[in-house]
């Protein structure tokens, strides 16, 4: 298997085989041996020449995490050999992108329109939650293509707020 | 004894109670809002019933919704916990006059260390040393400057009724007393519908320490010793240790007596604390008395051995305290952590929702009072408090390396909890010094936190890919579930800000 993954912003190529002790593993082109053992769900025992991790796993409404000990990493994975292989909500489909909202709140503000132009990283929407406003921002640079929640709207953790094309 | 309990509570504080109960051989009572049916304490206990809609006043505050459950269920006493009606002396009163024992103190004695004012006035004749400034309110912003130019600037302006730093105001200077009391007596007359304020020296960046007492029902009286609770956020305690780094034993023995002192001037009985300030030079000032368990009792059990959850039903039930003053013995060093459903990452707001995955320390010195458990959902209707991590050893240094040793073994997942915040504290070289005091911890936040950026994105790399192979499913589900979910999140816009509100209100701790 080839997985494209991006831990906390850096990118590796990784090759996963399965081997009879473990798994062979190719990352950026170095070889290593890795024996892993699933505990359970989300939680993985991982032994690289003889070091010893636990990682957890952990899904928010927009984000993986992993946990390595007790440090956290943003994770994202995808399979480059497959166009629908991109991992986590929203991200399904390789053109319009979906903005979520991250917690059970309620939409404040609509910064931009429908149809109208934004750029990468800059904010669509404001939801607030518990009296804190969060800014929710354009992953990519294009169109907004379709504001789902208009102001006023109650939403849940997870729920689409727009479409940006 | 009493035959059966109900707990007019939830979450970690009810279910500490039903370990009792069920250690005593009681039959224990839960009662449980909309939102909490799939709580702990229901699971836990041995009856349950529902009282209502989410909001407190409709359900964990509803005087008649509690007892009439009581009395359905055959309860012979009920057990306030802490917060919601734990200190209210209408509801003590309330079950005295349905013949339901009140597991706690007396209205009377309820009603005498509600109001600060009143309380200063009996601590005034019983000789005990109080901060400071007037025991009755303030009549005009002339007598407020008068007695501040006496005590000397800078002042506090504090609500007789007050709690949770509403109705207070420091004031460095006297052009400010006028404005500063009439916000002080607006924001208390809001609050609490108590416009009563009055003036006390501001002691800068002191020391809060507490005394445990415990009083039976035939005049006995004892302190447990103390617990150091400087660490603060808000007005509102995050770590909580006994005994205190500064407290030797003749400092102890002095607060102890006159801790008890304060409960026998209100002639008060079952579990109480006496709240101290303690400035740079170790004088300490009585500042009040809360009426109830604290939600960090645990460090006084760990450190005497005793159970002070059977002490207070053996209390209620008329029995005598089973000890003397001397039988009472301090053996080593607790640490209690309080685990609180925040985003460390968002200003500590509080952050409710589905717990996905939940890894527990446990090993030497380790203890867990806890009102969650996995593919729980916590509301977002009440105070944040998911658990108590309390740490023991030897001695303070042992303390601190379980307690340390347990947060790297403990892992909620799905929602944002403090658990890193205690990771810094414990590490802080200030804190392992013991110089605390109530600012501690808005300094430390303003500090850079440590880089925590780890050297093992690689494994974390390699961790995604053999994850995605070999558990692939959950990646679907768990985002899934949070949309597919909403019962307990669902919009309720209202109660939104009720959360923060709530926790304030019931001044926990």
């Amino acid at each position: 298997m080839v997985y494209d993954v991006t831990i906390d912003g850096k990118d590796y190529r990784l090759e996963l085989m399965r081997t009879e002790t473990g798994w062979q593993c190719q990352l950026n082109g170095r070889d290593m041996q890795v024996d892993a053992v699933l505990a359970r769900r989300d939680v993985l025992s991982v032994l690289i020449g003889g070091r010893a991790f636990e990682i957890k796993r952990e899904h928010t409404a927009t984000d993986m995490h992993l946990w390595v000990g007790s440090v956290r990493y943003l994770a994202e994975l995808r399979d480059p050999r497959s166009l629908r292989g991109r991992k986590g909500a929203g991200a399904d489909e390789k053109g319009p992108k979906k903005l979520l909202a991250p917690m059970p709140g309620k939409v404040v503000r609509v910064l931009i329109g429908e149809q109208q132009a934004v750029e990468a990283g800059q904010s669509v929407l404001v939801v607030e939650a518990m009296k804190m406003q969060n800014e929710i921002k354009s992953p990519k640079k294009g169109t907004v293509q379709k504001i789902v929640a208009a102001e006023g709207a109650n939403v849940n953790a997870g729920d689409v707020l727009a479409i940006v094309e | 004894m009493f035959k059966k309990i109900l707990i007019a509570n939830r979450g970690e504080i009810a279910v500490r109670v039903i370990r009792a109960c069920r250690e005593l051989g009681i039959t224990s009572v839960a009662v449980y809002s909309d939102v909490d049916r799939a709580s702990l304490h229901v699971r836990k206990a041995d009856e349950a019933y529902h009282i209502g809609s989410p909001a407190a006043a409709e359900s964990y505050l509803n005087f008649a919704k509690i007892l009439g459950v009581a009395k359905l269920s055959g309860a012979d006493a009920i057990h306030p916990g802490y917060g919601f009606l734990s200190e209210n002396a209408r509801f003590a009163q309330a079950c005295v006059d349905e013949r339901i024992k009140f597991i706690g103190p007396t209205a009377a004695s309820m009603e005498m260390m509600g109001s600060k004012t009143r309380a200063r006035q009996e601590m005034e004749k019983a000789g005990v040393p109080f901060v400071p400034g007037t025991s009755r309110g303030l009549e005009s912003p002339e007598q407020a400057e008068q007695v501040a130019a006496k005590i000397g600037y800078p002042v506090m302006l504090k609500a007789a009724a007050g709690g949770g730093g509403k109705g207070m105001r420091l004031v460095h200077a006297p052009g400010e007393v006028k404005a500063a009391l009439e916000a002080a007596q607006s924001e208390a007359e809001r609050a609490f519908g108590d416009r009563e304020v009055y003036i006390e020296k501001a002691i800068i960046n002191p020391r809060h320490i507490e005394m445990q007492v415990l009083a039976d029902e035939h005049g006995n009286t004892v302190y447990l010793g103390e617990r150091e609770c400087s660490i603060q956020r808000r007005h509102q305690k995050v770590l909580e240790e006994s005994p205190s780094p500064i407290v030797d034993p003749d400092m102890r023995r002095r607060m102890g007596e006159i801790a008890v002192r304060v409960a026998k001037a209100a002639s008060y009985t079952n579990a109480g604390t006496v709240e101290f300030l303690v400035d740079q030079d170790k004088t300490f000032y009585f500042l009040e008395m809360n009426t109830r368990l604290q939600v960090e009792h645990p460090v006084t059990e760990l450190i005497t051995g005793l159970d002070l959850v059977h002490l207070q039903i053996r209390i209620a039930s008329g029995e005598k305290l089973p000890f003397g003053q001397e039988d009472v013995r301090i053996r080593g060093h607790a640490i209690e952590c309080r685990i609180y459903a925040e985003d460390p990452d968002n200003n500590y707001f509080p952050s409710p929702g589905r717990i996905t995955l939940l890894l527990l320390p446990s090993g030497p010195g380790i203890r867990r009072d806890s009102g969650m458990y996995e593919g729980w959902t916590v509301p977002i209707d009440y105070d944040p408090l998911l658990a108590k991590l309390i740490g023991y050893g030897t001695d303070r240094k042992q303390a601190i390396s379980r307690l340390t040793r347990a947060l790297h073994e403990y892992f909620v997942g799905g929602i944002k909890t403090n658990i890193s915040l205690f990771r810094r504290i414990l590490t802080d070289s200030d804190f392992q010094a013991g110089k605390l005091d109530t600012g501690y911890l808005d300094r430390l936040l303003k500090t850079r936190p440590p880089e925590v950026r780890g050297e093992d994105a690689d494994v974390a790399a390699i961790a995604a890919g053999i994850f995605a192979t070999l558990d692939p499913a959950s990646a679907v589900a768990s985002n899934g579930n949070l949309s597919a979910n909403p019962a307990n999140i669902a919009n309720r816009e209202t109660t939104v800000p009720g959360w923060k509100r709530a926790a304030r209100m019931e001044g926990l701790g």
